[in-house]
């Protein structure tokens, strides 16, 4: 038996196999239970250090990341590296050097260029996960998207998936989209036009450019937040239009020919992209997201701990002969 | 100075239609006779150019030699040196430089810092406008007088079209060519690299191909308006091939060029986030270098020019999005055009010759570029049929950007001659 | 592997035999039912729980309450071995406090899994008593851990392997000593 591993890094859904996400997928369910409990808290990782390094605002997802750290008894470093690129100072190589110079076993790291977490992944020892890097990808959030349909729905290969909104600057749309088609999901989209990026088709996608014709298609929205600052930028006209032509309305899911699951990846622009009555509805599965969002980090983390696929198959063995 | 005879190699001069096995003379700076058997004065150098090929000297209109204000990443001898070495005779030097080579005295300073570099000889191109600001003109009179060639805001499109048909209008009294970086700086919106599928999947921000059309379209017809002579640098679209084919067609005054990597690679070498494979205009798709191989075939595309961009180390090991545009050129152009132009089926070596010789000389008015007797004797004499592996350590300039490590290139530089003085010899091996 | 080189230790007369014994002990060591939850080691000693839960039951008439433990996340070698590919269940479905919890594992050998089974209760809450059964003792401990109740004891090698077998798994009841059966 050949065991799975994830390699040193999590760069991307792209670069992962079937198996290896639905490994990931799989690892998430104990973790789960762990967050249940009273002592919410496991000694798997105790005496790693992990450092979650944010170039970029994020509370949700820091938070997650944190959460999934101490719940594996690591021990953590927030750092929050803020700022434009001119006014960073210190760049991304030298803070690799340094990271390596202190000796962290890990780091998480969000950054707005994309392709920064393979950058930073090629010049240090130390396990990477990406936390979101640029338009690129947010394995994590594509993840634990994954696993809450499987709650929800039982699987997740053979499902009809439309992903709404701003695809052209989603790092959260790129990861659903690598990681449902892998697992044998039917991938859409759906946005205004001038929110598409180009050549979108030839991933393996449908595209829809009205959010009625996705609607009447799909098992599952993931409706992504539209960043209000693509008005300034002319994108689009205003944030009412986009909601009467684009908004997931609870009128428009009426008249849908099934029921339909909803997820957003937070946080919510209500009226915007979102009806509140969807989001706070019975087809919404936005608080599961984030549930299962510290579970699936877990579950990465852990799994990227050991990373060797050798000791991996040699612990197997052990465990055989011990028990 | 001691005369040369260069013996029994294939002589190529698209300027006189000449290829075959021939002598070469040099004498006193010049070419003294180009013809069989002939025989070597008192003294003179006789260089065995057997199974070599022969041609006038490469002549690249585009380069950016850094000096002044960025000598970490190339200086104008570190430049010449490694045109040399690639075979060139002469290069065109971009004039966004720091400060801008805007006024008389900075083009000055290139001629020198040129003359003094003892290599390949170093024609300076003026700013259109000052500062490259695009508002005020330059003086193109006094950089005339000092030494320009060309004026160009290169690096930075002409955004107002009013400015850009001054400075088509003035040029004309200088006779000198405008050579326009065409790009739509709105349209391209913080692009840095080829809009399509890559970009896509890579979550990097697009540069679509109507923002070189757009202005590639404009300056056609503003050339068309003024009757002036605009050059449009490093051509790299499908579409504005057809345009300036289309210009040509109509007689509009318009030249153009193209770089050795806009007909080598596609946009798929950003993959992996490869910054050496940023570079603007970014690298496009498979039918846009098969129109730019084609634009070049049939004459489209006048030369073949470099867009030699140097770079240091440290400025291109960074986030895609933070590293700067730009390749180095000069070292692995002749090797790109062989392998891919010529051993692909697409222009014979005459014609290749042609492209980055005769042709760009002759639109830029330079010396060179010919083999006639009288003429200047830049020479470059390659071994058209050697492959190497590029190692940019080896490289004479002081930068290594380049995309094409690793990759077997055809046609190896023996030896490099200005004006009768060999600045570049390859090491005997 | 030959079948020379397995040799039983208990067929399955003898493991019923051993589980009667254990079953008896178990509820002596708890002093009667009332307090009692059989916590199973995942995998083997999670059927074996069940077993000896059915067993009372059916003996004392009490459902006592069952929980099954995966002690992967406790363990001490990940640093060292790699993770293990999945991570088994974990429910304990009573608060364990003022409770006697008897642990129930196929086979005790390092000691290091059950040193991992009680750092995971611990954080489950802080039982009156905490126990262990074995169905079969192969000695060669590395910590200073016993069993309370064992069914059978060998002294295995440390190139042996001792393997139970478990109806509900491997479609009978045997612990066999394969020699050598380690490398």
């Amino acid at each position: 038996m050949t065991v799975l591993s994830l390699g040193k890094d999590l760069l991307g859904l792209e670069y992962l196999t079937k198996e290896q996400i639905e490994l990931i997928l799989d690892t998430a369910e104990p973790f789960k239970e762990v967050s249940e409990r009273t002592i919410k808290k496991v000694p798997t990782l105790r005496g790693k250090t992990i450092v979650n390094l944010f170039f970029e605002a994020s509370t949700r997802t820091r938070i997650s990341f944190e959460f999934a750290e101490k719940r594996l008894s690591a021990d953590t470093v927030n750092v929050a590296a803020l700022g434009s690129s001119v006014q960073k100072g210190e760049s991304l190589v030298d803070t690799a050097r340094n990271l390596e110079a202190m000796r962290i076993d890990m780091v998480v790291m969000r950054h707005p260029s994309s392709g920064a977490a393979k950058f930073l992944a090629e010049r240090i020892r130390s396990n990477v996960v990406n936390g979101g890097d640029g338009m690129h990808e947010h394995p994590t959030q594509g993840l634990l998207d994954m696993l809450t349909i499987r709650d929800r729905l039982g699987k997740v290969g053979g499902l009809k998936v439309c992903i709404c909104g701003d695809i052209l600057h989603s790092r959260v749309a790129r990861s659903n989209v690598w990681g449902l088609l892998k697992v044998g999901a039917d991938v859409a989209v759906c946005g205004p036009q001038s929110l598409m990026p180009g050549g979108i088709e030839e991933l393996g996608v449908i595209v829809f450019r009205r959010i009625e014709e996705a609607i009447e298609w799909a098992d599952v929205l993931n409706v992504l937040r539209l960043q209000l600052e693509r008005m300034e930028a002319g994108y689009i006209p205003s944030i009412g239009e986009y909601y009467r032509v684009f908004g997931v309305t609870l009128e428009r899911l009426e008249r849908a020919p099934r029921e339909l699951l909803i997820l957003h990846p937070g946080p919510m622009n209500r009226g915007v992209e979102i009806d509140s009555r969807v989001a706070d509805g019975p087809h919404s599965v936005i608080l599961h997201q984030v549930t299962n969002g510290v579970a699936i980090r877990m579950a990465v983390l852990y799994l990227l701990a050991g990373g060797k696929p050798e000791l991996a198959e040699a612990a197997k063995g052990m465990q055989e002969a011990e028990t | 100075m001691r005369p040369v005879l260069l013996k029994g190699g294939r002589v190529i001069d698209p300027s006189q239609d000449h290829d075959g096995i021939a002598d070469v003379l040099i004498v006193d700076g010049r070419i003294e006779a180009l013809g069989k058997n002939l025989s070597a004065p008192d003294g003179a150098e006789v260089y065995d150019a057997t199974a070599k090929a022969v041609a006038p000297g490469l002549v690249d209109l585009h380069v950016h030699l850094r000096e002044p204000g960025h000598e970490d990443a190339e200086t104008v001898a570190t430049g010449a040196g490694a045109a040399a070495a690639g075979g060139f005779t002469a290069v065109c030097a971009m004039p966004n430089t720091d400060p801008v080579t805007d006024n008389q005295a900075a083009v000055g300073f290139i001629v020198k810092q040129g003359t003094a570099a003892r290599a390949a000889r170093v024609y300076p191109v003026g700013a259109i406008s000052l500062g490259q600001e695009g508002k005020q003109l330059a003086e193109f009179g006094g950089m005339v007088a000092a030494g320009i060639v060309a004026v160009s805001d290169d690096g930075h499109p002409v955004v107002s079209s009013h400015l850009m048909r001054t400075a088509l209008e003035y040029a004309r009294s200088f006779g000198i060519p405008v050579a326009e970086h065409c790009e739509d700086p709105f349209l391209s919106g913080g692009g840095v690299m080829h809009e399509g599928s890559v970009s896509t999947r890579l979550g990097l921000r697009g540069v679509p191909s109507a923002s070189e059309e757009i202005m590639v379209a404009r300056n056609i017809l503003l050339a068309e308006l003024t009757g002036g002579h605009v050059h449009l640098c490093h051509i790299s679209t499908r579409g504005s091939v057809e345009l300036i084919r289309q210009g040509k067609a109509r007689g509009v005054n318009v030249t153009a060029e193209a770089t050795p990597h806009h007909f080598a690679l596609t946009h798929v070498a950003c993959e992996g986030y490869d910054t050496n494979a940023k570079m603007n205009p970014p690298l496009r798709e498979l039918a846009d270098v098969e129109a730019v191989r084609e634009g070049l075939k049939d004459g489209t595309l006048d030369a073949i020019a470099t867009d030699h961009a140097p770079h240091h180390y440290e400025s291109k090991e960074r986030e895609f999005d933070d590293a700067p545009f730009g390749v180095v050129g000069l070292e692995t152009a002749l090797g790109l055009g062989v392998a891919e132009l010529v051993a692909g089926g697409y222009l014979s070596l005459p014609e290749l010759i042609a492209r980055m010789s005769t042709r760009p000389a002759d639109i830029f008015h330079l010396p060179g570029g010919t083999l006639r007797r009288g003429a200047v004797a830049d020479v470059v004499v390659f071994d058209a049929d050697r492959e190497w592996v590029v190692d940019p350590a080896r490289f004479r300039s002081k930068s290594r950007n380049t995309p094409f490590a690793g990759r077997t290139l055809r046609g190896w530089v023996e030896r490099t001659i200005v004006g009768g003085q060999t600045v570049f010899a390859a090491e005997r091996d | 592997m030959s079948p020379s080189e397995r040799q039983t230790l208990l067929d399955a007369p003898g493991v019923a035999g051993a589980l009667e014994r254990i079953v008896q002990q178990v509820v002596e060591f708890a002093g009667g039912t009332e307090r009692l939850v059989l916590v199973g080691i995942q995998r083997r000693g999670a059927d074996l729980a069940q077993r000896l839960a059915h067993m009372i039951a059916a003996r004392w008439g009490t459902a006592v309450p069952l929980g099954v433990m995966d002690i992967t996340l406790y363990r001490d070698d990940l640093q060292t071995v790699g993770p293990r590919p999945i991570v088994g269940e974990t429910r304990l479905p009573v608060d364990l406090d003022h409770r006697c919890v008897m642990i129930v594992d196929d086979v005790l050998y390092t000691g290091r899994t059950i040193r991992a089974a009680m750092d995971q209760l611990a954080d489950f809450g802080r039982p009156a008593r905490i126990g262990l059964c074995v169905l079969v003792d192969r000695g060669g401990r590395e910590l200073p851990i016993q069993a309370d109740i064992v069914g059978t004891k060998v002294d295995a090698h440390a190139d042996d392997m001792v393997d139970v077998l478990v109806n509900e798994l491997d479609g009978r009841d045997a612990v066999e000593l394969v020699k050598g059966g380690k490398t």
